[in-house]
């Protein structure tokens, strides 16, 4: 292991440890299933391990990434499980009162709903975070345990079945042999990423989350932009909302999207995004969510005691937090790794004692994967 | 006559931090029964050494004595148990509690465990007697107004060391500029408590930014600069000009000589003009003109108003009274957006919490302000972005020359100049810098004042602020004394005005 400039810029991307994780990840499970990387075509579907992954990752995804926009701004959304109970319970809800189910204009007429009180719950977050100046997380913790008893109130307590075909495709069916989610995943990634990279919004936000009294100074609107954050973020759950039911076709108001702002949050993190706000990376928000859903697979496929499991996944949590953490690296594998990106006088750094060199190459044999 | 003994003495106290020494062998003492003002402007050391002393800094070299004792002051409970208490400029107490519990917090007079609370509510209200305050200790503290809820916080803190009441345990009070935000009449119910603490025997640490304030209650004073004691003074002895020379470190006469007569005229109708603009607890409201092409220095002391006034002109404080117009047109003045809007640029004194944000690019930093008065919508095309941050780098010679290096990395002079690059890039008509050349070396300071003179020449109107005299001299047209919170004369300037004249003037709050 050479210290290359390629190396090193490598080494220094800020997608690099994600990355790294999500490999060792999914190369954990090859002994227990050895046929994990193949993708079989059974009746037209592609099937296989890593297609499971992101199907199954899918509102993992659109929840993160939403998230992580408002994790951007300096605030968080703990709302976005409720939100994704509440857009499944009301759309599920009008199609189960239709004579037909699969009528297509009722289906879409459904899902306008649904979508449109994500938005309202969106609407009201940003309206106390940016109006009211309530801080973010007491704020969103309103909707977060008021969402759930409105959900249920929409489904009366029950778990509404519904047998809807159309409705069926956007969790549950394939388009072009792929599960139709991951085309919703990825239509939402490309519009997330142009509305933040080639407009001047995602400048804005990274200001605002980066230094909000100077934002206001240079005449940002701050307000604006963080409730225009929050309801993309709602909206991007009730999207999630509508996959998961339309997954299980069933509106489950109690336990749909149960603890999914914990995981979205986990994997903005993960990705790289500061919870203090500023920088942020779709990108990264995506490989953490990807991380979380393949450690949950890959739980179930070594074998982890269901009792334990959280416990396990809290263990790897902490390597990857720890990874992420530059004093950390600095202190486990001395220079190769610690130093950001040109904070000490860019690319050299010829401060790095021998002895430490030495320690680097025992301590990181998880590098020759790569 | 032998001098009476100090109740605390500092000797030789030096505390570095990383890059800074900012205290150097400072001599200290403090008599009891006397006010005693730390004088200095800021960065001279004054909160340092007050820190170091209330145990919040721990000192790298000195010996600190309290009545004759060698101390070691870890944290500022130690100071407190030590008979050291201090009043910060803002209040630290608990405003959803009472008066007497507020007095009592953390040492509550109990018995079994339990709270004597009748007995916690005599006390409170026999010491708030004593110290001849009315106030009803049963009430919540914030139904009072900040004045007296400063007094309360007196009363705690010589209240301090003995649950037994009376101001016993304390034998040094700090009170740390409790009168930044205080009318005439709260000052004057304060110094009354002070002086009746003073002829109780408690020695006072005071320190203020308003000079009458300082001759009108302190017995003694001590003077800092850059980190190291100029002298210790009887007030009667030291007059205002002597006490501002000492604090700011220069002779009249020496000022005189560097003194530029390089000045300009031509300039153009009124731009802005302000009428009875002010706000409270900020600045007195002041009538202000600034014409086309003209610098408008501010001078006056640390903390006499100039950035307040600054920041009223640009909405970034919202003023309470009067009114601006830019142009001839009315601007609201509610947020920094409409004074944007009506073209004036503000680079705040604060680079690091009020200008830049130090996790985004150089680039990024640069085009902030054009790209918020544009609105997200409309991005600045990728080819005009690029040749417009190019243009200033090389225009302002930004080092590195390079648009994707992290802001917070660059040095002080290099990031005052993106801040000027950000706002020239939205050609504003009038420019406000809140000491733009402080703490950037002296290459970056004379490049930023030539710009000034380029910019004003070129129609910009400027309002410039800064500490060195000389600097605004050199620089403006007219100048604005400021002083206590006023603005007290408007000079034009001319040959025959000098640094000494400006002193003079702020000195004594008229212009002769």
């Amino acid at each position: 292991m050479t210290t290359t400039p390629r190396w090193r810029a490598l080494t220094h991307h800020n997608l690099f440890w994600p990355v790294v994780v999500l490999v060792v990840l999914l190369l954990v499970n090859v002994p227990f299933t050895p046929d994990f990387f193949s993708i079989r075509m059974t009746n037209g579907h592609l099937h296989g391990s890593l297609v499971s992954i992101v199907l199954f990752g899918s509102p993992l995804i659109l929840v993160a990434v939403g998230m992580t926009l408002v994790i951007a701004t300096g605030g968080i959304d703990l709302s976005v499980g409720a939100v994704v109970a509440i857009t499944g319970a009301l759309t599920c809800s009008y199609i189960s009162d239709q004579s037909d189910q699969s009528a297509l204009s009722g289906v879409f007429f459904a899902i306008g709903i649904g979508l449109l009180a994500a938005v309202v719950c969106g609407l009201w977050n940003g309206f106390l975070v940016a109006r009211m100046g309530i801080q973010p997380i007491i704020a969103t913790l309103i909707i977060m345990v008021a969402g759930r008893g409105v959900a249920q109130l929409v489904t009366d307590g029950q778990i509404i079945t519904i047998n809807s075909e159309p409705y069926k495709l956007i969790g549950g069916g394939y388009w072009l042999t792929l599960p139709f989610s991951i085309f919703v995943v990825a239509a939402v990634v490309a519009v997330t990423v142009v509305l933040t990279r080639k407009t001047a919004l995602g400048l804005l936000v990274e200001s605002v989350g980066g230094n909000a009294e100077a934002s206001r100074l240079v005449g940002i609107r701050s307000r604006r932009i963080k409730i225009m954050v929050y309801v993309f973020c709602a909206l991007c759950a009730g999207i999630a909302g509508l996959m998961i039911s339309s997954n299980t076709s069933a509106a489950d108001g109690n336990n749909a999207g149960l603890w999914i702002e914990l995981d979205a949050i986990l994997a903005v993190v993960i990705g790289g995004t500061s919870l203090l706000g500023g920088r942020f990376s779709i990108g990264g928000t995506v490989i953490g969510a990807l991380v979380i859903q393949t450690l949950t697979t890959t739980i179930y496929t070594i074998g982890v005691p269901t009792q334990t499991n959280l416990v396990f996944k809290a263990a790897v949590v902490i390597v990857v937090c720890l990874l992420q953490s530059p004093k950390f690296r600095a202190k486990a594998f001395g220079g190769r790794f610690g130093n950001k990106p040109g904070a000490k006088g860019g690319t050299g750094q010829p401060a790095v004692a021998p002895a430490q060199t030495a320690k680097t190459t025992e301590a990181a044999p998880k590098m020759e994967v790569s | 006559m032998a001098e009476p003994q100090p109740v605390l003495e500092m000797t030789g106290i030096v505390k570095e931090f990383p890059g800074v020494r900012a205290l150097s062998g400072v001599d200290f003492r403090l008599f009891p029964g006397e006010i005693h003002a730390l004088m200095g402007e800021n960065g001279a050391g004054k909160s340092t050494l007050i820190k170091v002393l209330t145990g919040v800094y721990s000192l790298d070299d000195g010996t600190i004595t309290l009545d004759g004792q060698p101390v070691q002051i870890d944290s500022p409970l130690q100071a407190q148990q030590a008979g050291i208490s201090t009043v910060y400029q803002e209040v630290n107490l608990c405003p959803n509690l009472s008066v007497a519990e507020n007095i009592f917090i953390g040492r509550e007079p109990t018995r079994f465990g339990r709270i004597q609370w009748n007995r916690m509510r005599k006390e409170a209200a026999e010491l708030v007697d004593r110290l001849g305050l009315d106030i009803d200790v049963t009430a919540p503290l914030s139904s009072y107004p900040l004045a007296v809820q400063q007094l309360v916080a007196i009363v705690r803190s010589v209240g301090t060391g003995d649950s037994d009441g009376a101001g016993a345990g304390t034998k040094v009070l700090v009170l740390d500029e409790p009168t930044s935000s205080l009318d005439r009449d709260e000052v004057l119910e304060l110094f009354r408590l002070m002086r009746q603490l003073r002829d109780e025997g408690v020695a006072i640490l005071f320190v203020s930014h308003f000079l009458d304030q300082i001759y009108e209650i302190c017995d003694r004073m001590t003077v800092l600069r850059n980190g190291t004691l100029v002298g210790e003074h009887m007030v009667s002895e030291l007059d205002q000009v002597g006490l501002i020379q000492l604090m700011i470190g220069k002779a009249l006469d020496q000022l005189e000589e560097l003194h530029d007569h390089q000045l300009r005229s031509d300039v153009g109708e009124t731009l802005v003009k302000a009428d009875g603009l002010g706000r409270t607890g900020g600045i007195a409201p002041f009538d202000l003109e600034i014409k086309k092409g003209e610098v408008v220095g501010l001078a006056g002391l640390l903390g006499s108003g100039r950035t307040e006034l600054a920041r009223l002109l640009f909405g970034a404080d919202q003023p309470d009274s009067g009114k601006v117009s830019i142009g001839g047109k009315q601007v609201s003045m509610s947020a920094p957006n409409d004074a944007i809007g009506a073209g004036v640029a503000f680079c705040s004194e604060n680079r690091k919490s009020e200008g830049l944000v130090p996790d985004l690019t150089v680039r990024e930093n640069i085009i902030l302000a054009l790209q918020a008065a544009r609105g997200w919508t409309r991005p600045i095309p990728a080819s005009q972005r690029d040749e417009l941050v190019a243009k200033y780098i090389k225009a302002l010679d930004i080092r590195p020359a390079n648009p994707e290096a992290r802001v917070g990395q660059l040095s002080g002079g290099n990031q005052q100049k993106v801040l000027l690059a950000r706002w020239l890039i939205t050609q504003p008509k009038l420019l406000i810098l809140d000491e733009p050349t402080r703490g950037i070396d002296v290459g970056a300071k004379t490049e930023i004042q030539k710009l000034v003179v380029s910019l004003s020449e070129d129609g910009m109107s400027v309002l410039y602020i800064a500490a060195e005299l000389e600097e605004v001299l050199r620089l403006s047209h007219t100048i604005g004394v400021l002083r206590d919170r006023k603005l007290v004369a408007q000079i034009a300037n001319g040959p025959e005005i000098t640094p000494s004249r400006i002193l003079e003037t702020i000195a004594s709050g008229e212009h002769q």
